[in-house]
């Protein structure tokens, strides 16, 4: 395809400035910025309305907000997150990284590259402002379950038609990945030599294609149960509530891992080049990646072991997700087989992975436990849930990114950032996030449902220590956002090899990486392309 | 000041809970799974605290070698790093071993799975209905119905900035008007559905939760072995209700319940016959006030002024205060309307007056208007027809 890779480079060195820069850029790396920093400006919103949430339930009784406007925080919180804040820095990674871990001189798609991107402010405002809009916002979870999500006001079209938005962006984005990953790598890179964040992204991909349409079906059922008379999930005019709840979790429970799998990409290439040791077991790590994958489209119904499924749907459910847990081991037992006898060394992205690999299998443990379906009618719907998702998506998938991004800023910048305040912004997030995080467990296990926004007296103690660990992680994410600015405006010079361990072809460009890599494919040597 | 006072007191709590807690009350802190009080709620409990503890030993395990390696394999220790990369034995041990492990708890739970789910030879049963936001418990060998709604207390502790604390109150949010009595060492089926969206009925010390849904009827038993009152609540969103509308279980004998049963029967046939009563304005203000705290506060709100956009207001509203609008008000209330549950099975005449009356003298309103039980009990029929 290297025909393909001459068209794609016709303005050489000239670079576009200004506005058009940043409206009409076609370039992977312009476009990887974009991303990043709307996933930071978006994981801020989310954040905030957290910040609500945890407000409101510092102390019993109700202080701050009306119960409705507690439920759309809890049901904005989440879309934001997931939809804007954690898949878009995914995407920005992979569009900043994929052509420069292959040679590609840019995404295949370019044009396209720009409106995937360029769809998500349209989205998120159409989203946000309704709740601005008289009845507030969306308040039925994330999860829109009807009849619920029905009985939401004027905000109901703008969050199907967010939705919608942010399902066509990402499968836009999946698409453009798989034709780079497929058609644009140099001579000599073939599928088993490429890094393994290209291979969970290549996975990642095929999940998004496969699970977004299914939600995309869902809620335009739910739009023309609401408007046009339709019954799918109208009990009384012989539809099926629950029928959404499988339609939604056959999306639902993949999206878990487009948000992991590239976390699980990252870690393993950060692990081998700080441990200066080759990643261990290269192959058996890409196929548990796709084990997990495919795994992911068997298990949905164990989000809904409580809504009466017939027993051996329960127990086919409950073996299915108890699977998951061996292709998750080997991945954990690899990256510490690969610090094994390694010559460690542990800056910031080091210690970001570390904290992960021991967070996300914390989460995977009480992932486990929820998967076992008796014990789960205890846990189902409870603070022991919100513990776990959280544990696997922000100290799980957000560490991760956070890693990722100490890991390449030098790469994009040409600066190294303030290693100091790096580790600092580690420590402080990691204690933060546990006494965030950890009582949750306790407050679930104790009878804690979640999404209420008042509890009895027995919560109160562990809610306060939980409100303060979250106060203390949200202030925590400034002190980021001064450490990435700091380090966009200048510092030490970053050299083309910024850590000694790294391996891969992004370390072969200066840094900052010039506008335009790779308009000739690399010559590759055995050597660049060790992992 | 008082909330000042209040958070450092909580403070103090805390610190001295965090130097304590190895020793002390932890089971006042509410760290883990209650046992509960049936024997799959013991059982469940078992099953818990079993993967509990595997999955602490296999992370104390995991993560043990891998501190012990970043204590000792480190370049600052002047560690050369070895160039291994893969081990095919090593690799097929840690497949096995965790499938065996996990094969191992999944036997297990698909016992207890089976054991759970036969509700066959239920001796009481019992039929929960969820609606936005309380509890219809249908005692299906009895003729008898119940409704259970949040308690007056809580209703009003809980009013946002309501000045009043909670903490005075050991079961705040916990607490219904009317509670389900059920009676041990029997076995109870509890059906659950919704007349709305969905919920779902949780009592911890009964072991499990079941998802109530519109079109479905959920079953589950419990054979409760120890007398006492066991509280839950609602565990799928619902609504801005959601956390106001708990679940009390009362299990007493099986003689205590039997003798509730027909008192209970009793009690409604009068209350059922209230079309004659005639009642003074200051009885029925009072009366009414109490009704609509009970049903109609939670959207309507203490103040009468509904939340724009969603609940309507009740003050200077034409239904609540327009003399040719009487009648449409007490239909309004037996039928419901739009998001508006209908009333008319529920209260008895006198309450349905009782809150009419109030509604239409409160908050200003001061219409003056008396209803009577028999103007209610005349508009039902009528209400039926239209």
């Amino acid at each position: 395809m290297s025909t393909l890779a001459h068209d794609t480079h016709h303005d050489h060195d000239h670079k576009p400035t200004g506005l058009k820069r940043w409206f009409f850029s076609t370039n992977h790396k312009d476009i990887g910025t974009l991303y990043l920093i709307f996933a930071l400006a978006m994981f801020f919103v989310g954040g905030s309305m957290a910040m609500i949430i945890r407000a409101e339930l510092f102390q019993p009784g109700l202080q701050f907000v009306n119960p409705q406007f507690y439920n759309s925080m809890v049901t904005v919180h989440a879309l934001v997150m997931i939809f804007g804040a954690v898949m878009p820095a995914g995407v920005g990674l992979a569009n900043w990284m994929i052509p420069l871990m292959i040679g590609a001189p840019d995404m295949a798609l370019p044009r396209m590259n720009n409106m995937s991107f360029w769809i998500l402010p349209f989205a998120f405002a159409l989203l946000l402002s309704t709740l601005f809009m008289e009845g507030g916002g969306p308040a039925g979870g994330w999860t829109m379950y009807p009849p619920l999500v029905l009985q939401t006001g004027n905000a109901f079209p703008f969050l199907i038609f967010a939705v919608h938005f942010l399902g066509i962006s990402s499968i836009m984005g999946a698409i453009n990945i798989i034709a780079t990953v497929f058609n644009m790598r140099a001579p000599g890179m073939t599928l088993m030599k490429m890094p393994l964040f290209v291979w969970t992204w290549v996975i990642t991909s095929f999940l998004l294609i496969a699970s977004l349409p299914v939600l995309a079906g869902g809620v335009t059922m739910l739009l023309t149960d609401k408007y046009f008379g339709t019954s799918f999930f109208d009990a009384a005019g012989g539809g099926d509530p629950v029928l959404f709840q499988h339609i939604f979790w056959f999306f639902g429970h993949p999206e878990v891992y487009i948000l992991a799998l590239p976390a699980f990409g990252i870690v393993s290439q950060i692990i081998p080049a700080f441990a200066r040791k080759p990643l261990f077991g290269y192959s058996s790590m890409v196929y548990a990646t796709a084990s997990i994958a495919i795994l992911s489209f068997f298990v949905w119904a164990h989000h809904m072991f409580t809504v009466g499924l017939p027993i051996k749907g329960e127990l086919f459910f409950m073996y299915a997700t108890m699977l998951i847990a061996v292709p998750t081991g080997v991945k954990v037992f690899n990256w510490i087989a690969t610090m094994w006898k390694g010559s460690m060394t542990f800056e910031t992205p080091m210690l970001f992975s570390i904290a992960f690999v021991i967070l996300f299998t914390i989460g995977g443990f009480s992932g486990l436990m929820l998967g076992i379906t008796p014990v789960d009618f205890q846990y189902h719907d409870t603070y022991f849930v919100v513990a776990h998702f959280h544990y696997v998506l922000l100290t799980g998938a957000v560490f991760a990114l956070m890693a990722a991004v100490y890991y390449w800023l030098p790469k994009w910048t040409g600066y190294m950032y303030d290693e100091r305040l790096g580790k600092i912004h580690f420590w402080l997030s990691l204690i933060s996030s546990n006494v965030l995080f950890f009582p949750q467990h306790f407050l679930g296990l104790a009878g804690m449902p979640r999404r209420i926004p008042d509890y009895n007296i027995q919560f109160a103690d562990f809610n306060m220590i939980s409100s303060i660990g979250g106060f203390a992680y949200g202030i925590t994410q400034l002190l980021f956002v001064y450490i990435v600015i700091k380090c966009a405006l200048g510092g030490k010079k970053a050299k083309a090899l910024v850590w000694e361990g790294a391996k891969g072809l992004e370390w072969s460009v200066p840094s900052p990486a010039p506008f335009h890599t790779f308009e000739t494919p690399p010559k590759l040597t055995k050597a660049m392309l060790e992992h | 000041m008082k909330g000042n006072s209040k958070l450092k007191s909580s403070f103090h709590k805390i610190i001295l809970a965090l130097l304590l807690m190895p020793f002390a009350a932890i089971a006042d802190w509410g760290l883990n799974m209650t046992q509960g009080v049936t024997p799959i709620s013991q059982e469940i409990y078992d099953m818990h605290m079993l993967t509990l503890w595997v999955v602490t030993i296999i992370g104390i395990l995991v993560f043990g070698v891998m501190f012990w390696s970043i204590f000792h394999h480190r370049k600052s220790k002047g560690v050369k790093p070895a160039k291994f990369s893969h081990s095919t034995t090593v690799e097929i041990i840690w497949t096995i071993i965790p499938l065996i492990i996990i094969t191992s708890l999944a036997i297990k739970a698909t016992k207890l799975l089976i054991k759970m789910d036969d509700t066959s030879e239920a001796q009481v049963t019992v039929k929960a209905t969820g609606s936005q936001w309380k509890w219809k418990y249908d005692y299906l060998d009895e003729d008898l119905t119940i409704y259970s709604v949040l308690d007056e207390n809580s209703t009003e502790v809980s009013q946002l900035n309501s000045g009043k604390d909670p903490m005075q109150s050991e079961n705040y949010l916990l607490d219904v008007d009317e509670p389900i009595v059920l009676p041990i060492n029997t076995k109870i089926r509890i059906l659950t559905t919704a007349a709305d969206v969905i919920h779902a009925w949780w009592v911890p010390d009964l072991g499990w939760k079941r998802d109530a849904i519109p079109g479905y009827i959920n079953d589950n038993w419990a054979v409760i072995e120890k007398p006492g009152v066991y509280r839950g609540q609602c565990a799928e969103i619902c609504g801005k209700g959601h956390g106001y509308m708990p679940i009390v279980v009362k299990a007493v004998t099986m003689e205590e319940y039997t003798a509730w049963v027909s008192e209970k029967k009793l009690a409604q046939a009068a209350e059922k016959n209230t079309s004659e009563m005639v009642l003074t304005m200051e009885e029925l203000m009072t009366k009414g006030e109490s009704v609509y705290k009970a049903q109609c506060l939670a959207c309507h709100q203490a103040n009468g002024q509904g939340i724009k956009g969603v609940f309507p207001a009740l003050v200077k509203s034409p239904v609540a205060v327009d003399s040719d609008k009487r009648l449409i008000h007490i239909q309004q209330i037996i039928l419901g309307k739009n998001l508006m549950p209908a009333f008319g099975e529920q209260l008895s005449d006198v309450d349905i007056a009782a809150v009419t009356t109030y509604e239409r003298n409160a908050w200003g309103n001061d219409t003056g208007d008396i209803v009577q039980a028999k103007e209610v009990s005349e508009a039902r029929p009528q209400a039926k027809a239209n």
